[in-house]
């Protein structure tokens, strides 16, 4: 039951929505326990699967989200300043969110290129990919909650 | 928040965790499918791990309190067509899911096996076979469909 009735023209931007960030979410779990698992072994490889993972999956997945959230915002009509609470949740993390994945994917992708021409051992880079990437996913969690439960 | 709103978000953070370990099944999946050296195959099922707790997690989840708010939500009732057509696909996604699983279960104890025995950087036939299991691979692709159907049985509602 994931909203309450409205209208038809409403439910396509919605699922668009709610099917991009839960892929999103699915990839940052995915990135993050690469990225965590290569902490101290198996760098080099676990680093370019999470790198992979953020390339392919959830940067096309933010977009996805994002396009779909502002299309049903645009239904929405709400008075500009007076939005609920929720709204002003799920905008701050997903424009921080995309900043913050964009940084996360360039430091990975150098930390992969680094990995790759040193043939092994560990990185500080893909380390910060790390706690990037879990940032980015309790965020969305945190989110999650907001567009959920509709606080305000 | 009331009582209502916290069943929805648990609902909801159960329908995230199910697709967020079938995202994290797909990755592994492909990844790891021309992958024949059991050390190699054996990174790729570490990233799973997490996944098996979140897919267990959701699909149990997702039905308790969904049923749950249906019962709590005066506007909605367990009959209706909507939310049986859900449990239905959910009983298809959970029942392929598991079927489908069992074979890249039945691949990480062979892999962990032939590590164990010290020819984890060996190439094994055997495990590429059931990395590349076309039925597994079908199991998982009907299950995936099935969640995907319930997402959007969810926001469209037909005949709510």
């Amino acid at each position: 039951m994931l909203a309450a009735i409205r209208p038809d023209s409403w439910n396509f931007p919605l699922l668009l929505h709610v099917f991009g960030a839960m892929v999103l979410v699915g990839g940052l779990v995915t990135a993050v326990t690469a990225l965590i698992l290569g902490w101290r072994r198996d760098t080099a490889a676990y680093t370019r699967f999470a790198f992979w993972t953020l390339l392919v999956l959830v940067l096309p997945a933010y977009i996805v989200m994002r396009v779909g959230a502002e299309w049903i915002f645009s239904k929405e009509n709400f008075v500009e300043g007076q939005e609920p609470d929720w709204i002003g949740i799920g905008y701050i993390t997903a424009d921080l969110g995309a900043l913050l994945i964009l940084i996360t994917l360039i430091v990975t992708g150098i930390a992969n290129r680094r990995l790759r021409s040193a043939d092994g051992g560990t990185s500080v880079l893909a380390r910060v990919s790390a706690v990037l990437t879990s940032i980015i996913l309790a965020a969305y969690i945190v989110a999650m909650w907001a567009m959920s439960a509709k606080p305000g | 928040m009331s009582f209502t709103d916290w069943l929805l978000f648990l609902h909801i953070a159960s329908a995230f965790a199910l697709v967020a370990a079938l995202v994290t099944f797909w990755s592994v999946a492909i990844a790891a499918r021309n992958v024949d050296r059991p050390v190699d195959s054996l990174r790729y099922f570490r990233i799973s791990k997490p996944a098996n707790i979140l897919i267990t997690v959701g699909t149990i989840g997702t039905l308790i309190f969904g049923i749950w708010l249906a019962i709590d939500f005066d506007a909605y009732k367990v009959w209706d067509g909507w939310i049986l057509i859900a449990i239905v696909l959910w009983a298809i996604a959970a029942g392929t899911g598991q079927r489908g699983g069992m074979t890249y279960q039945q691949a990480a104890q062979l892999a962990g096996r032939l590590d164990a025995e010290n020819r984890g950087a060996e190439p094994s036939a055997e495990l590429k076979a059931m990395l590349q299991n076309r039925q597994a691979m079908w199991l998982t692709i009907i299950s995936s469909v099935a969640v995907l159907l319930i997402l959007i049985d969810m926001i469209y509602k037909p005949g709510a």
